[in-house]
């Protein structure tokens, strides 16, 4: 095909050049904006040390640049946001997910190490020696305490919880006279405190509290007396670590753990991220109590796959063949009332269903009992739970199966059948050996993209049963019915003792590889590749 | 995609009555079947619009056909503050609105230019963008989720919780399969179009707007029917993204809300499914032969 790109407009080249101008003005404006929120967001990232982020963010905003600033580019300047956000939400979060396999990326390490400092240094303590300052304190009418504070060269300040220390005057709005000691005797809108009062509520009430606002937070220390905080533990840039600046001890940064570790083995809150090698995938080999839910989840997870693509594909094909004659009466009407299933959203249509098996008073579950006087655990015993999925999904799925089929019937060419039909073929003869291999031709990759889809349907297991019935005596939560995704998803959002991104995503990276093999499967061998690229 | 309607095996007619019995066999047969698996099909939903006009709530005692049918549950459903359904509805009519605009315009830019432009690396890139669409989203909801958070940091609008955040995923989702579907059909456009509008000192975006976009709107009915119903239907990715009761799309508020207390909210969780249900239905009924197209060309229901 000959080149078809052309400099916007036509004409002479003026008239072209005045044509575009208007359009190519409005395009540096919007790249100005673009620019801007990138740059500002960039600095965030890069100070927050978020490098996969901020690197994900950096080429996007340079291919939009490039792409509206070089003419010989200009075919991918229309598809700009499409490849933005293909970048941005589609390909960066998998390079993501292979990064955190890698990772210790988990509760108590979520943070990337600037934040973690930053974090750790927030934490105060009162120290000896330090700022002090006399007190008194005043209630308003909501319970509400403030300080009035004097320093030792005589200044007086306001301190309210969660504001900067402010100096007052008798002058100040709403501050009344001072006293000999250099106190406030009103605040509009409280009453100070006597003695009488300040005593039974002081260490109870007044001691937790802390007033003004990071990094001049005062504290209430005695009677007399209150305290500016200090940051407990600062960053040494030279040793790498944090001091302790209350009890002298230093904590080392581990970089192998992603935690501040002292000496005497204590460890800082929170921590931090570090890549840790491999060690994700170590532990899903060799812990056997790890290992032991993951080949059991693995197992039921091609089983569900492949169950749920027969089951459909059966269900689907058998009713396409009883009804493929244009002859039967209420064709139409049929295949409408048939595909209903599927026109029901997914989590609806398991919901239903759920209601319908339920245990106790579902309507199946009740008719069944009435009629053989025992009825299964839908949702209890792990093998009923399993078929119960497998019903559902049925349900769900065959209607699918069933218009595909329909379609594909029709691609058959009908000689063939004369041929067979001539030749004394039966029934089953003519579909074991002309419908069903001419079909799988063209069904077949949809056969393996449903396989797939089905592989990863979190949908179906996670509204049946969220997994459940589940396994016993296993360190993380896993089920009798959890496919990959779900376990993963476990792992990741509800795990016992915490999320632990990192061994997700090792889980999550298993599963990438299963896929992509399906799928290099699906093109080389069925020969559907070199479809695609014809067709490009 | 052919029409399922062409008939293409046409009976031999031979008489007899050995024939003619073995034919209505086959419909009674036929007959058999269809009773059967329409009421496989079926029974799961007048199952569910029963309960919707039950009086009373509870799934106990619940028949087919209900005695003193009533909109009781209707109403419980509409104005019980704790589970705000309008809002939950609207939601999702927002973000699969929003989602599908922005989807058929933006992978109608990038179906126009893989159609009409030749470049070096185009070939390589439209492969790229089907390859990479062979994960699902779902596989990496994990860095979704932390994605979201990082961003909220600094942007809440996208954010946790928030539904521009959930609005960008969504979009990533429909991007790849979607530029394919477009993109064949720009093909079938003829090219003279867009020459001579350029003779006439058209220039691409003036072909593109005012002589291509009106000539592709069954291609943008298809897509934009397609991402609205998966937009609406999706589950997972809302649930995890989603974190508050007037955030939440319908599915998740639904899902949440039944799961609670399932026998006692039956009815009003049945009345609830089927408003949600019934667009999308219509939506397939009445499009059926359309979506059946778009379908084969190799969407699996998501």
């Amino acid at each position: 095909m000959a080149s078809n790109i052309r400099e916007a407009g036509g004409g002479t080249p003026l008239a072209s050049f005045l044509n575009s101008l208007p359009s190519y003005l409005l395009r540096l404006l919007g790249l100005a904006v673009v620019d801007g929120l990138a740059i500002w967001l960039l600095y965030l990232l890069i100070r927050d040390q978020v490098w996969p982020l901020a690197a994900a963010v950096a080429v996007v905003t340079l291919l939009v640049n490039a792409v509206n600033l070089t003419d010989r580019l200009y075919p991918l300047r229309w598809m700009s946001p499409a490849l933005a956000i293909i970048i941005l939400m589609v390909l960066y979060p998998i390079l993501f997910t292979v990064y955190t396999a890698f990772t210790n990326y988990s509760d108590g390490h979520l943070l990337t190490k600037a934040q973690a400092i930053r974090r750790i240094g927030q934490d105060r303590f009162l120290p000896e020696g330090g700022l002090t300052y006399r007190w008194a304190g005043y209630r308003s009418e909501t319970n509400e305490i403030i300080l009035a504070l004097v320093g030792s060269e005589g200044q007086t300040f306001l301190a309210v919880p969660g504001e900067p220390l402010q100096e007052i005057t008798p002058e100040s709005d709403g501050i009344g006279a001072f006293d000999a000691d250099g106190f406030p005797e009103t605040i509009e809108g409280y009453t100070r405190l006597q003695m009488r009062d300040i005593l039974p509520i002081l260490d109870s009430q007044l001691a937790p509290l802390e007033f003004g606002e990071l990094p001049d937070t005062v504290k209430i220390k005695s009677i007399r007396e209150a305290a500016q905080l200090q940051p407990r533990y600062v960053y040494d840039e030279e040793l790498d670590a944090m001091v302790d600046q209350m009890a002298g001890e230093i904590y080392y940064a581990d970089e192998s753990q992603g935690s501040f570790i002292s000496e005497s083995g204590r460890v800082l809150s929170p921590g931090y991220q570090v890549t840790v090698g491999l060690r994700n995938f170590q532990r899903l080999a060799t812990s056997p109590a790890l290992r032991g839910p993951f080949v059991q989840v693995f197992g039921w997870t091609i089983a569900f796959a492949f169950l749920s693509v027969a089951t459909t594909f059966a269900l689907g094909l058998f009713l396409a063949l009883v009804f493929n004659d244009p002859l039967i009466r209420g064709r139409k009407v049929i295949r409408t009332l048939l595909i209903l299933p599927y026109t029901i959203p997914g989590v609806l249509g398991v919901l239903i269903w759920r209601g319908m098996l339920n245990q106790h008073l579902g309507v199946i579950t009740t008719n069944m009992v009435n009629l053989f006087g025992w009825a299964p655990g839908w949702f209890t015993d792990p093998l009923w739970s399993k078929a119960g999925i497998l019903l559902v999904n049925l349900w769900l799925g065959f209607p699918y199966m069933m218009l595909i089929c329909m379609g594909a019937l029709q691609s058959i060419p009908s000689d063939i059948y004369e041929a067979a039909e001539v030749d004394g073929a039966s029934i089953w003869q003519r579909f074991w050996g002309i419908t069903l291999p001419l079909l799988l031709v063209s069904v077949g990759p949809l056969l393996v993209a449903s396989f797939t889809f089905n592989f990863n349907n979190f949908t179906v297991i996670y509204a049946y049963n969220e997994g459940r019935p589940p396994i016993p005596g296993t360190p993380t939560p896993a089920g009798y019915t959890d496919i990959l995704i779900s376990y993963t998803f476990r792992l990741a959002f509800e795990g016992g003792r915490g999320s632990d991104y990192g061994y997700a995503a090792a889980i999550t990276f298993v599963i990438f590889l299963i896929v992509a093999t399906i799928t290099l499967f699906q093109y080389r061998f069925m020969g559907q590749w070199e479809e695609i690229s014809e067709n490009v | 995609m052919s029409s399922l309607s062409i008939p293409q095996k046409t009976p031999t007619p031979v008489a007899g009555s050995s024939i003619r019995r073995q034919r209505r066999l086959q419909s009674v047969f036929r007959l058999i079947i269809a009773v059967f698996a329409i009421g496989f099909a079926l029974f799961p939903i007048l199952w569910i619009v029963s309960a919707a006009f039950n009086p009373t709530s509870s799934m106990a005692n619940q028949r087919l056909i209900p005695p003193n049918a009533s909109t009781a549950n209707f109403v419980k459903l509409l104005t019980n503050p704790l589970q705000p359904f309008m809002l939950w509805l609207w939601n999702s009519i927002k973000i699969a609105g929003i989602t599908t605009i922005l989807v058929v315009f933006i992978t109608a830019l990038t179906a126009y230019s893989f159609s009409r432009f030749r470049f070096r690396g185009r070939r390589s890139l439209l492969l790229t963008i089907l390859l990479i669409q062979v994960f699902p989203n779902m596989l990496a909801i994990v860095a979704l989720f932390l994605l979201l958070r990082q961003l909220g940091e600094y942007f809440p609008t996208f954010g946790l919780n928030s539904h521009g955040g959930l609005i960008l995923v969504y979009m990533g989702t429909q991007m790849g399969i979607n530029i394919w579907l477009m993109k064949g059909f720009f093909d079938s456009i003829p090219r003279d179009i867009d020459e001579s509008a350029a003779v006439d000192g058209a220039t691409h975006w003036q072909a593109f707007w005012w002589l291509i976009f009106p000539l592709v709107r069954p291609i943008l009915a298809v897509v934009g029917i397609l991402t609205f119903v998966s937009v609406f239907n999706e589950f997972i990715l809302a649930n995890v993204l989603l974190r508050s009761n007037e955030q939440f799309t319908l599915m998740v508020g639904l899902y949440l809300f039944v799961t609670q207390n399932f026998a006692q909210q039956w009815g009003v969780f049945a009345a609830g499914a089927l408003i949600g249900a019934l667009p999308i239905a219509i939506i397939y009924v009445l499009m059926q032969d359309l979506i059946v197209g778009g379908l084969t060309q190799g969407a699996v229901k998501g």
